[in-house]
Parts: C-alpha cells; sequence; structure tokens
C-alpha cells in the first residue's frame, strides 16, 4: 500500500509482557476503529500468569462483518522485543508496518521487506513526566498518527476508556502524536455499527434484559469477566461464596424465592455444581448456568480456547433429567441466548446452560443487538393456602414462600404437595410429568431458531460456539452452506433435516479433538462425512479454516 | 396454635431423638409465625422433618442445606431461614458451607440434629463418633479423635454457639428460639440420641446440665466448649448458649 492510499480491511496485533497494558491500548485502537464506521473484533491472546510472559491483541478490521483474524497482519505494535519476534514473519512483505519501541530492542528490522517505525515511548513518556505504563498510551496515539486518524477522535476514546490520569495520559498521546508522520489513510465509512463488547458482557447484559435478579459466581477463567460485570452493577445482587458447590446451591435458594438467579463458570467449576444440577430438574427450581469452555481436561491450559464440554453439558447430572442447553456463536448470539435460557428455565423450571468458550467470553465485538431480550413471566399460582407446588400435568404454577401458600421443593421424588414418595404409582405418575414438562419445551424449541442456515451450497459446513465468526467468511467465499447449531437440548432433528435439504456432504468444524458435535449430530440420525477439528488452544484464523476446506 | 404436623406416615424409630427436635422446632415455627419461615433439610434421617412439617420448606442435597439457605435468604432477607441438618451433613460433606456461613455472619439459623452416626445408611462413624466407637465402617472401634464443633464454631466467629439436647425440649425450644430471633449467623447444636446405633440417653441423663448465664463472653465460651471433647464419657456435658456476641 502506498501512500496516502485508503486502507479498508486490515489486521492489526499488539503486545507486550503481562502488566504493560497491551490489552488495553488494544481495545483503545478498537474504539478508533469502530468511531470510524468499522466492523471490528478483537481476539485476546494470554498467558495463565501476572507479570511476564507474553500478551498479545489480535485486532480485525473490516468494512465488511468481522468476526475473526487472519494470518496475515497489516501492522505489529510491539511493547516488548518478544512480540516483535514472535509476530514479525506474519507482517505483510511491503505493504506491512512494524511499530515498535525504540528502547525494547537493538536489533535492525530495515531488511526484513516491511516498513519499520522505531517510536521513542520511554523519551515522549518523560518529556511530560508521566510513568512507565504509560507506554501503551505513547504507542496508540503513535500509531494513530500514522494512519491518520484524527486528534479529536482519539481524545474522545481516551476519555472513554482511561478512567485513571487522564490528563497525564492525554498529554503523553499528544506528545506521541506530534513526534511521527502520517503514511497511511484511513478515512471515516460510515457510523458506528455498534457497541465494543465482550461474549461475556453480551451474557450479563442477555440476562439483565430478562429480569435478572441475583447473580452468584466463584471465579474461573474464562467466565470471570462475567463476575467481575455484575460486581460494578448495583441492580443485580452479586455474591462469591467459598466453592462452586455452594453457588450452584445458593443459586436453587435464592430461585426458590423468586428471584431469577444465575452463576457463570469453567468445566472445573461446573463439574462441582452437576448434584445440584440433577436437584434443580428434580425440585423443578430454575438453575442457569453461563458455562465458558476452556482447554481442557482437568486444568487443561486455562487461557486458551476448547470446546471439550459440549457431551459433558448435555449429559451432567445423575438421574434421567431433563435441560435446555444453547451455544452462542459470538455476542449478539450470546446476549440473545443467555435470555432465552433464562425464559426457558423459568417457565419449565429446569436447569438452562449457556454454553460458551473462552474465545467468545474473552473476545471483543461490534454488538448490535440484533434481537432484543424481553423478561417473559413465568407460569405463577395464586398465593394461597390450597396450594400444590407440583400440581398439574406438566407444568406446575409457582408460587414463593412469604406468604399463605406453603411452598415445598424436594430433591426426592415427591407428591404434589413435595412430600417424598415411594410407592410405584407415585413416581410412575410424577416422572411423566416431568416427562410431558420437556415435550412441551421441544415442541416451543420448534417456533425458535435452534439451527441457523446461512447460503445454499451442496456442502454444508455444521458449527458451534465461536467457530462461527471464521465459518460465515470461509464458507461465504467458497460458496458453501453454513449451518450454525443454536440450540443444543433439546435437538431439534427437523429444523436440521430442513437445513441439511439437498446437502451432498457434511463438514463439522470444532475446537476439540474428538468431534463432539459430530457425535450429537450422529445421534440424532446425521452423518459427517469429514470432520475439520482444531486442538492446540487456539481458534482458527480465516487463512486456515479456508485452506483446510478447500484441501477437502 | 396451628397444627402444623402433615399427615405424613412418620418413619423415625419408635423413640428417636429425632422427634424431640421436631417437637422444639415446630413450638418455635409456632411462636415466630409459618409464612415467613423457611425450613431448609439437608439429607439423612433428621431432613425427613421437611416431609413431617406443613410449613415451606426446601429438602436440599447431603451436606448443602447450609448453602441452600443462604440462597433462600440473599433472595427474600425477610424470612426467617432455619438449616435443620445432621452432624454427617453438616460436620462431613458440608463442612466448608458451614464454616464459611459462620465466618460471613449469614443471618440464617443452623440447627445440627448431632446423633454422632450415620444412621440412616445403617451404622457408620461420623466426625462426632467418639474414639473407639465400633460401627459398621470401624468395626475395630474408630481410631479418629472426634472433632469439637462448637470449638469450632467459636474459632471462626460464629456470633451464636449454643447447645440443646432433646431430653430438655423446653429448653431446647428456648435456645433455637434466642438463635432464630439472633440477627445473624447462630449455631445450635442438639445432642440427639440414636436409638438404633448409638443410644446415648442415659449417658445424656447423667451427664447434661444447663448453663445458669444467659450466654458467656468469649473466652469463658471457649473454655467451656472444652469442657467435654466429644471422646471422653466422663466429664459434664453443658447446654444452653455458650456465646452471643
Amino acid at each position: 500500500m502506498m501512500e496516502g492510499d485508503i486502507m479498508k480491511d486490515f489486521q492489526i496485533i499488539i503486545g507486550g509482557e503481562a502488566g504493560e497494558g497491551s490489552k488495553k491500548a488494544g481495545m483503545i485502537i478498537a474504539n478508533f476503529f469502530n468511531a470510524y464506521g468499522f466492523s471490528v473484533f478483537i481476539h485476546e491472546d494470554y498467558q495463565s500468569l501476572i507479570k511476564g510472559g507474553h500478551n498479545f491483541s489480535s485486532i480485525s478490521v473490516s468494512e465488511r462483518k468481522v468476526d475473526g483474524i487472519r494470518k496475515e497482519v497489516d501492522f505489529v505494535l510491539a511493547l516488548n522485543e518478544d512480540t516483535i519476534f514472535k509476530h514479525k514473519d506474519k507482517i505483510k512483505k511491503e505493504e506491512g508496518v512494524l511499530i515498535y519501541d525504540k528502547d525494547c530492542t537493538n536489533k535492525d528490522f530495515s531488511a526484513e521487506g516491511f516498513s519499520v517505525v522505531k517510536v521513542p515511548l520511554m523519551d515522549i513518556v518523560n518529556k511530560v513526566e508521566g510513568i512507565s505504563l504509560m507506554k501503551n498510551t505513547a504507542l496508540v496515539s503513535s500509531f494513530a498518527k500514522i494512519i491518520g486518524l484524527k486528534w479529536e477522535v482519539l481524545e474522545k476514546v481516551f476519555e472513554k476508556e482511561l478512567k485513571v490520569e487522564l490528563e497525564k495520559n492525554i498529554e503523553v498521546a499528544k506528545t506521541a502524536f506530534q513526534e511521527v508522520e502520517t503514511v497511511k489513510e484511513v478515512e471515516v465509512i460510515g457510523e458506528k455499527r455498534g457497541e465494543l463488547t465482550s461474549g461475556n458482557e453480551a451474557v450479563a447484559l442477555g440476562a439483565i434484559d430478562a429480569g435478572l435478579d441475583c447473580f452468584f459466581a466463584y471465579p474461573m477463567t474464562p467466565a470471570t469477566g462475567i463476575l467481575s460485570f455484575f460486581v460494578n452493577y448495583k441492580e443485580v445482587k452479586t455474591f462469591q461464596p467459598e466453592n462452586e458447590i455452594s453457588v450452584a446451591n445458593m443459586v436453587l435458594g435464592a430461585s426458590y424465592t423468586g428471584k431469577r438467579t444465575m452463576t457463570g463458570t469453567s468445566g472445573g467449576g461446573f463439574a462441582l455444581m452437576t448434584e445440584t444440577v440433577s436437584l434443580s430438574a428434580q425440585a423443578e427450581v430454575p438453575l442457569v448456568i453461563a458455562l465458558s469452555q476452556r482447554m481442557g481436561p482437568a486444568s487443561g491450559v486455562p487461557t486458551y480456547q476448547g470446546q471439550g464440554d459440549l457431551l459433558f453439558a448435555l449429559n451432567a447430572g445423575h438421574g434421567d433429567m431433563m435441560r435446555f442447553v444453547v451455544a452462542p456463536g459470538d455476542a449478539d448470539d450470546a446476549y440473545y441466548l443467555t435470555g432465552e435460557a433464562l425464559n426457558i428455565a423459568w417457565k419449565y423450571q429446569l436447569p438452562s446452560i449457556v454454553i460458551l468458550d473462552k474465545e467468545i467470553s474473552e473476545n471483543t465485538y461490534t454488538f448490535k443487538k440484533e434481537k432484543q431480550v424481553k423478561k417473559k413471566e413465568a407460569v405463577l399460582a395464586e398465593n394461597n393456602i390450597s396450594y400444590n407446588r407440583y400440581d398439574g400435568e406438566d407444568i406446575s404454577p409457582m408460587a414463593f414462600p412469604g406468604g399463605e401458600a406453603v411452598v415445598k421443593v424436594t430433591g426426592y421424588e415427591h407428591d404434589k404437595k413435595g412430600v417424598a414418595v415411594e410407592d410405584a404409582e407415585a413416581i410412575k405418575k410424577m416422572q411423566e410429568k416431568r416427562v410431558r414438562k420437556y415435550e412441551k419445551l421441544k415442541q416451543e424449541v420448534e417456533r425458535m431458531e435452534a439451527v441457523k442456515v446461512t447460503g445454499s451450497g451442496s456442502v454444508a459446513v455444521v458449527f458451534w460456539g465461536s467457530t462461527k465468526g471464521v465459518a460465515l467468511e470461509v464458507v461465504k467465499d467458497l460458496d458453501m452452506r453454513a449451518v450454525q447449531v443454536l440450540i443444543m437440548e433439546p435437538f431439534s432433528k427437523k429444523q436440521m433435516e430442513e437445513a441439511l435439504s439437498g446437502v451432498e456432504k457434511i463438514i463439522s468444524v470444532e475446537t476439540n479433538a474428538t468431534g463432539q458435535l459430530s457425535k450429537v449430530l450422529q445421534c440424532n440420525g446425521f452423518k459427517v462425512d469429514e470432520e475439520i477439528l482444531k486442538y492446540d488452544g487456539r481458534p482458527f484464523t480465516v487463512d486456515e479454516l479456508r485452506e483446510k476446506l478447500k484441501d477437502l | 396454635m396451628e397444627n402444623i404436623v402433615l399427615p405424613t406416615k412418620n418413619t423415625w424409630c419408635p423413640g428417636c431423638g429425632n422427634f424431640g427436635v421436631q417437637k422444639a422446632i415446630t413450638n418455635v415455627i409456632s411462636e415466630i409465625g409459618k409464612e415467613k419461615t423457611v425450613l431448609i433439610s439437608g439429607v439423612g434421617c433428621h431432613g425427613k422433618m421437611a416431609d413431617y412439617l406443613n410449613v415451606n420448606s426446601f429438602y436440599s442435597l447431603h451436606g448443602r442445606a447450609i448453602a441452600s439457605g443462604q440462597g433462600v435468604k440473599m433472595g427474600n432477607e425477610e424470612l426467617n431461614v432455619i438449616c435443620s441438618v445432621g452432624d454427617g451433613d453438616a460436620y462431613e460433606e458440608g463442612m466448608a458451607h458451614l464454616i464459611h456461613a459462620a465466618k460471613r455472619d449469614s443471618d440464617i439459623t443452623v440447627v445440627v440434629h448431632n446423633n454422632r452416626v450415620f444412621a440412616l445408611t445403617i451404622n457408620q462413624a461420623t466426625s462426632t463418633s467418639p474414639k473407639g466407637f465400633i460401627s459398621n465402617t470401624t468395626p475395630q472401634g474408630k481410631t479418629e479423635e472426634a472433632i469439637n464443633p462448637l470449638k469450632i464454631m467459636l474459632a471462626v466467629g460464629a456470633g451464636f454457639v449454643a447447645r440443646g439436647y432433646v431430653g430438655k425440649i423446653d429448653h431446647l425450644s428456648r435456645v433455637i428460639k434466642q438463635g432464630v430471633e439472633y440477627k445473624g449467623f447462630s449455631f445450635i447444636e442438639v445432642l440427639q440420641p440414636c436409638v438404633a446405633w448409638h443410644n446415648t440417653f442415659a449417658d445424656y441423663n447423667e451427664r447434661v446440665y444447663e448453663l445458669e448465664k444467659e450466654f458467656l463472653p468469649l473466652q469463658e465460651a471457649e473454655e467451656k466448649a472444652k469442657e467435654w471433647d466429644y471422646n471422653n464419657m466422663e466429664s459434664k456435658i453443658a447446654v444452653g448458649v455458650f456465646y452471643k456476641k
């Protein structure tokens, strides 16, 4: 790209040690482009440590919708030497630019084939007597100038994103802005398309719009962001108990009083909750769990991607029990489906799981709120002395303690009052009541969007979760058919049949080693012909998936 | 007084100590009113009380009643939450919940039916069975020392720590009522003989005595809690409110 060219699609990497603020800097850059009307997506790559190591944000910016990263990079912004060496080979020859802290290395990169801009970050910070952490401010501001962004836009973004030492940071940014020359040109392409939102934030927003009252959780990556969100959101009572077992049981306790309550965790925490998942099914007290997967088994690779908990989520909990499971693919899905998960849990009084993955939870999306979540009221009973908690043929109307009604819930098989039973007829009767309730839920799922189809090619690419972004982009380019499973349980065979009608070949794409979605499809009578699996903790890049699909 | 006992068939053994705890709890619920009260049960013989009483109840899982109860309280602060739990329940499976509820001063009342044996699963030792206790899983006698739950509760900062005995139902009812009325976490351990596997009635009748003072200052309460270590068969056993913040 020559000086003066107008850029419309590019990939940026900004990196440094943990603690240097590269993530914040990435977020600021994303905000610049969001203000300029671009679609923006950030993939966060960080390690399970507090200081040191190598953290980076991959930022995709495009005039078309973008929710995935590319292999080749237009700009690498380096706060340390490690970042340069880890990413310089991805920089596009001729067009690409490496921008780095002048003092972080004494190596020379001028013969690598891309442009190089050295910025004296510490000198800039020192000029205005700032602290070394402000080097990231100097770096993003230099970058903004290099690509010709307007100072007024920068200033607004800094004001929004920086809560501490704003004035000093603005001084640093101003100095850096004057230090470098513009070599590329980025222009405003339209109105802002949406809010930059992580999947975890979208989960929280969806839950709020569906009437969430309480959020209880124990921290666990990559679901911790939901807990952090609610701690700062006063309208939802937020609490962190001693472990996930306590969390799940507290959620049921609060739900029993009529308060919409949910939790968020990852695989290990969910494992501890499974006993209570079963209690929720038997007691018919709603239990809503956002389960964000990371690379397992066991502690696995805590801050990296994996989709290994699908079969676990579908089967967790002892006994012959029913549940609702949804699988969002990005922030918009996460918002809407979390709302649905809450509404369904309260209507059908059962466990409801939103299965996410590390990429959805922690990546940043241009969130448009395509479909508005609304709180749907549960089926309620009159609160009087003749109340029986488990009355009725399928859904038992709910009442909550505190009034005339005696409200009895229990983990034992029970009669309509909620008193334990052991005789054959009573056991059968209540089991059948729950089965009828599940049949009703299945019918409701048919009225919802359980499977989403894009395109009409004869080759279907079936996927779930965060693979959505790259899959949609690649499948469109290759004229294939994209099939995303949104509701995993109850599984809609009917919608899947329609989605696959006329298809000659089914290819599944997942970030696990055993093809868990393929197994779910197989159980439902759909044979997957080819599997593209990735299990190195990293998401697919657009280029990688394109190559793999072309090769098949 | 409204009869709050359901016509459900009662399956406790004749003479079971649980009848005494149920009597005391129904006395208290009748006084404070049942509309704003929720009984939370764990799993074990004690848990069946949830099926026997016509009151709001959450029949939780083994060991988890204290967690469920705290959730109920967070959901609706107006409710009196009485967690009726067993020793296997609260001192084994759910010990973490008990300690953390006490430490964080959750405004709930925990009533432990301590028969010092797993009864419903047919005679296995628990952490409060005395050293040397012969049971189906300790045929040679229990080798571990018993724990002293009162010492644990005082150590982690519980604001109301008491002990009662099913042989003294009026006294027990008064102690539970004080616990329910106490604003904050209240812990009441009830000595409750198991007529099938660990019948301690005769022993308790001889050794149990009521504390004279309404409650004790912390240091004195800690000393008093050491009087009986749950292992020996000689020392006196105090009942009453050991400590109130």
